[in-house]
């Protein structure tokens, strides 16, 4: 540590002044609170969230903190279980008196925080897309909502391919139901398309057989997929096994990152298209800075998906609200927030609409045979999120 | 009927005093609200874990299905408060106001008909306890009439537990599927989700323990109670001699279900949300644990038991957050190699000699010889 340059704490201003609802601060410290599973089906996908987390705070704390402040994290397991998320959450908030909390995964985790998160006043920074149809001034959304995320890649994909018709697969809960609703209208009443079959599985289902070879004879333009988890592994092996060839046949997934790839194998999925707003290939200063510091922090092998790069954005999002605002009290957090820009983010310029989710890009990549995407598509501008559409309810 | 002339021996008196003053005096005294909200929540695991001892450390049925019970009284409760929380005001940004969150992403658009009782909360509780203490009655039914036992008993009720997982998960429309219900505010108007409304939960809480805890000591001193410890010992036994065993074990794995949903239900209050990880083969096992650190043949143990692992479990993930599971784990591996009849095995075996001793050494008059408890005394099996 000595060799570091040395940053003073303790600059800022009074703790008084800045925190007049008894949060944990004090002159030199400020405390934030990470809840992922650590443990669990889901630690595979949230390690990354927690170690992008730690990064973007080790990186302000190099810079001075925030107001002058170091943060200091106390870290909780949520265990993959959503009642532990709710019990963890409770605790950063009445005992701990985190200023914030970077964390939640699955829209489970999220709908059972939620309700502690708005009784005790908390600030939760939520970085995983996610179905919509939820706002709140406790949470900010730093991952897209659906139609964020679906849309411009179903214009694209659909003039790309000369597309008529779409067959939907998805792992059968609230996100891939409520994301394919959406995608349904806008198919079916926008682009005057088909929707030729739609087929949910349960979480955690290893068998596709029986869909693809209904894929094998409706034969459609695009499959849209939003398969999560280990799932995918088997579902892509049995795409691949029953000989559909993905450089031929059309396929959109949203729910297959860098991560997920590590599991499926490249040479499983390469082909297939990929819709969201981050890729690690993304070719932009802030995104080599942010790669390059990523492996040196957490070593060579490790990969960056989507959610990792929108779990990096939460604690720097906070420390810029926080220092408009002039105080870490939450409800000057709150009301702060819209407007809030990051120029750093590694997917580019984010930000924050007054809806609380962030105005992002959307990209389509290519899978290609290393486990990276190749850029194919992004959007000129950002895209405006809105998460209870109209029409598309 | 043969009821002991005294309804607690001596340990057992010491044992219901302690556990007393613990719940209703130390911990409210000595907690913040947060943790004994967290109590509150460890304590509805003890209601499980009495109705294991009933039904597996007397009975000798093992059921790795609680959480199956565990969960419909649960849900039963869940069910209530959803409603009342998704009144037509709270909810006018949905397509369908006036009918839960999830049910109105699932383009539901009508209150489905097996909801409609939930709103009365007279039928509620009638339901908490009815359609889990049914249920067990079936399932007992159908096994114990055809003499299915032990461990294909416990078999048929882990894939009870699992069947029922996947309908709550799969049928998300109508019982919100993964994420189970969250969100539950207020009961018939009043807020559960303030401090003093956790306070005066807990209370009642514990109250409904005590409850339990003296009904099942009634059952277990009256002659049924015996003849649960004879079935277990020697099954043919009895049966030879004109009891319809059957009819015995269907009545204790019944009372086990009825004592898991109570505890469902006071989980649904004191935590405000209900999910199916609670359903599952893991949580029931988990139940099964509780029960076995504590002591199987011990109701006190039992919710010792079920108290100390949930305790251990949080400072454990708080402590450690990547590594709890391992020394959770290790936990139950010592506890069942060294301790087989768990916590209370313990202290029958080396503190209460030691009170004895030190009491008769003061009053050698008092004999304690004549009434030694069946928790100290149970022959391990």
């Amino acid at each position: 540590m000595a060799l570091l340059p040395r940053v003073a704490f303790g600059a800022g201003p009074a703790t008084s002044a800045v925190n007049t609802t008894g949060l944990a601060v004090t002159d030199t410290e400020v405390t934030v609170g990470i809840l992922h599973s650590a443990t669990g089906t889901m630690a595979i996908s949230e390690t990354g969230s927690i170690q992008a987390e730690k990064l973007a705070i080790e990186q302000i704390n190099a810079m001075g903190g925030v107001l002058g402040r170091k943060i200091k994290v106390i870290q909780e397991d949520g265990a993959s279980d959503w009642p532990t998320f709710a019990e963890k959450a409770k605790k950063l908030l009445v005992n701990d008196k985190v200023a914030s909390i970077m964390g939640c995964w699955t829209s489970a985790s999220r709908k059972a925080v939620l309700p502690v998160m708005e009784q005790y006043n908390g600030m939760l920074y939520y970085p995983t897309f996610y179905e919509g149809l939820e706002q709140s001034k406790n949470v900010i959304y730093t991952g897209q909502e659906a139609t964020q995320q679906i849309l411009a890649g179903i214009d694209w994909i659909t003039k790309e391919k000369n597309a008529k018709s779409f067959y939907f697969i998805g792992s059968d809960y609230i996100w891939p139901r409520t994301s394919n609703k959406i995608a349904r209208k806008h198919i079916e009443n926008f682009l005057k398309l088909k929707v030729v079959g739609e087929e949910y599985f349960p979480l955690g289902s290893t068998q596709f057989n029986s869909v693809i070879n209904k894929i094998k004879l409706t034969k459609p333009d695009v499959i849209f997929t939003d398969v999560v988890g280990g799932s995918n592994v088997a579902f892509y092996k049995q795409l691949k096994a029953a000989g559909i060839d993905l450089s031929k046949q059309a396929l959109l997934t949203i729910s297959v990152t860098e991560d997920e790839i590590d599991g499926i194998g490249g040479e499983n999925i390469a082909g297939a298209y990929a819709c969201m707003k981050y890729f690690q290939s993304l070719k932009n200063d802030n995104n080599e800075k942010f790669v390059a510091a990523f492996k040196k922090m957490w070593g060579d092998k490790t990969v960056i998906g989507d959610v990792t790069q929108a779990a990096y954005l939460g604690p720097w999002l906070w420390k810029a609200t926080v220092e408009k605002a002039g105080s870490f009290d939450v409800d000057k957090v709150a009301a702060a927030s819209p407007g809030i820009e990051f120029k750093g983010a590694p997917e580019g310029y984010v930000r924050i609409h007054e809806n609380h989710h962030l105005w992002s890009k959307t990209r389509v990549g290519r899978a290609k045979l290393d486990g990276q995407f190749e850029l194919v598509f992004e959007t000129a501008d950002l895209v405006q999120p809105d998460p209870f559409p109209k029409g598309y309810q | 009927m043969i009821i002991n002339s005294r309804f607690f021996n001596r340990s057992e008196l010491i044992g219901f005093i302690a556990l007393a003053a613990l719940l209703f005096v130390i911990l409210p005294l000595s907690l913040d609200v947060f943790r004994l909200n967290l109590v509150a929540k460890y304590l509805t695991y003890a209601f499980v874990a009495i109705g294991l001892v009933l039904c597996w450390g007397y009975g000798g049925i093992l059921s790795l299905g609680q959480g199956v019970f565990f969960g419909l009284g649960g849900y039963c409760m869940a069910m209530f408060l959803k409603l009342e929380a998704s009144s037509v005001e709270n909810t006018k940004i949905q397509s369908t106001p006036g009918i839960p969150d999830f049910m109105d992403w699932n383009q539901i658009t009508a209150l489905p008909f097996f909801w409609q009782p939930f709103h009365s909360l007279t039928l509620t509780i009638l339901l908490i306890i009815l359609v889990p203490g049914l249920f067990a009655l079936i399932i007992g039914t159908a096994m114990f009439k055809r003499r299915v036992g032990g461990t294909y008993f416990a078999i048929i009720t882990q894939a009870v537990a699992a069947i029922l997982t996947i309908l709550i998960v799969g049928q998300q429309g109508y019982t919100g599927g993964i994420n189970g219900m969250t969100d539950l505010r207020t009961l018939k108007g009043w807020d559960i989700r303030p401090d003093h409304a956790k306070v005066i939960l807990y209370f009642f809480e514990v109250f409904l323990l005590f409850g339990c805890i003296l009904l099942a000591q009634f059952i277990r001193l009256t002659k049924l109670g015996r003849i649960l410890v004879a079935m277990r010992e020697q099954e043919d036994r009895v049966r030879f001699s004109g009891y319809s065993v059957a009819n015995f074990k269907i009545f204790a794995f019944c009372m086990a279900a009825v004592f898991a949903a109570i505890g469902g239900a006071m989980f649904a209050l004191n935590v405000g949300f209900m999910s199916p990880s609670f359903v599952g083969i893991v949580p029931s096992i988990e139940m099964v644990i509780y029960t076995a650190v504590g002591g199987r043949m011990s109701i006190f143990g039992a919710v010792w038991g079920a108290m100390l692992v949930n305790f251990a479990k949080t400072s454990l993930s708080e402590s450690f957050p990547q590594l709890w599971l391992f020394g959770l784990g290790a936990l139950f591996i010592a506890v069942v190699l060294a301790f087989p009849n768990g916590l209370s095995g313990l202290w029958a075996d080396y503190v209460q000699p030691r009170i004895d001793r030190l009491l008769a050494s003061r009053k050698s008059k008092m004999s304690n010889g004549a009434d030694s408890s069946v928790a100290a005394g149970a022959p391990a099996e």
